[in-house]
């Protein structure tokens, strides 16, 4: 009887762990997400894919359809490439469809967003979004900022001349 | 001149003790499979783990509660509360989850493990049999082992596990993070090969160096009733200490951006 309870509590304990192993892999990991998606892959060219990263999420209408597999330079164009898996069951993304780096939140994480085009014919494994509008990096935004403050009174300079140039 | 002497004699001891301890747990391991060790390792799971459970999921609860509290009010600061799933879940499959396993464990499990050999050393239980011809290698020692390493990892998967329900409970159903973006950042950024894996790994690692320690300490120890005493002190000292060294070399490794 003994031996029994301690064969069944062992037991529970094994079963315990492989919940917990489960509920790591499924829940916490998302390993689900990466295994199912038997879907079909789609490219597209950056001019700048800043901060964008594998595994990211590719969206339409804010709805996620898929997952950044790849982000490599194209050795020829020096442009970045992104790779995306997109399920299955979406599959009428028209050839002019445009996809752009957005931002979720002010610093929050990148991630891909497609709008839909206006073409009958609709992309297949492999092939290329033409439209692309890349990430909107912090940091040239406030630069151009800068330079366009910067070149403001030069441009109405000459009438007020004497009054300038105290900063 | 005697305290040359004596500080050569404690340098040859260590060494004769670390070489004996690895001696021990390489003929251990290798030891042959038997149907009657099966029965003996059961007993020995059930002792080293399942009556671990309780403190383990007791204090992985509370760690990932503190976790999520914690995490929320640092993270509120910049805005970005939904990272707190990402690091309630890396902190702890990573880090938290093997380590404090593994100084819960040898507080728990490995101390009792020493004091137990410790004392059928000093009752001469080990040493009637051999006279009898049982190998106490494959009888006390083998079981007690296999059973320390085969649990730590599940005990750590448990851990983990309750402390990630404990920081969803604090962060999403006490503190309002939005239910979605917990989940689905913490699934985004953990990687199942990277960060389970590895926290698997670790704490395999652990299992092995706490029960090691545990066990040689019972088996080489003074067989006196002081000599227990310092074995089982000695035993929570240096497996609490291998822990953190360990961790932090495995880390480096695993995480470090050492290639």
């Amino acid at each position: 009887m003994r031996a029994r309870t301690t064969e069944l509590s062992v037991g529970l304990l094994v079963i315990f762990a492989a919940a917990a192993l489960f509920f790591l892999a499924m829940k916490v990991s998302g390993l689900t997400q990466t295994v199912s998606g038997e879907g079909y892959l789609l490219k597209a060219h950056f001019q700048n894919v800043g901060g964008l990263t594998t595994r990211a999420k590719v969206t339409m209408s804010g709805v996620t359809i898929g997952r950044v597999t790849n982000i490599y330079l194209d050795p020829k164009r020096l442009d970045a490439v992104v790779e995306m898996q997109i399920n299955k069951d979406v599959n009428e993304i028209n050839s002019d469809a445009a996809a752009s780096i957005l931002t979720a939140g002010l610093l929050g994480e990148k991630y891909i967003g497609i709008t839909l085009g206006a073409e009958d014919t609709f992309l297949k494994n492999g092939d290329e979004i033409e439209l692309t509008q890349s990430s909107l990096v912090l940091e040239d935004l406030i630069g151009k900022f800068l330079f366009n403050k910067a070149t403001e009174p030069t441009a109405a300079a000459p009438a007020t001349d004497a009054n300038s140039g105290g900063f | 001149m005697k305290a040359i002497e004596q500080l050569g004699r404690n340098t040859i001891d260590r060494i004769v003790g670390v070489g004996e301890a690895a001696q021990l747990l390489a003929r251990t391991l290798f030891l042959l499979p038997s149907w009657r060790g099966v029965g003996l390792f059961i007993d020995q799971m059930f002792r080293v783990g399942v009556l671990s459970l309780l403190i383990i999921v007791v204090s992985g609860l509370f760690i990932g509660l503190v976790l999520g509290l914690q995490g929320y009010t640092i993270l509120v600061d910049y805005g970005s509360e939904q990272a707190l799933g990402t690091m309630v879940a890396l902190t702890l499959v990573r880090e938290l989850g093997p380590v404090v396993t593994a100084l819960l464990f040898a507080g728990r499990a490995g101390s009792a493990l020493t004091a137990e050999i410790g004392l059928m050393k000093a009752t001469e239980q080990l040493a009637s049999m051999e006279m009898i011809g049982v190998d106490p290698l494959r009888r006390v020692i083998a079981p007690r082992l296999w059973a320390g390493i085969v649990s730590m990892p599940m005990l750590a998967l448990i851990f983990s596990s309750v402390g990630i329900l404990g920081g969803k409970f604090v962060g999403v159903d006490w503190l309002g993070v939005y239910d979605g973006s917990f989940w689905g950042n913490m699934q985004n950024n953990v990687q199942f090969l990277n960060d389970i894996v590895n926290g698997v790994i670790k704490s395999v690692v652990f299992g092995v160096v706490c029960t090691w320690i545990a066990v040689y300490q019972g088996y080489a120890c003074m067989p006196t009733s002081a000599g227990i005493s310092t074995a089982t002190t000695r035993t929570v000292v240096y497996s609490s200490l291998a822990v953190l060294g360990l961790d932090f070399v495995l880390t480096a490794v695993m995480f470090g951006g050492l290639s």
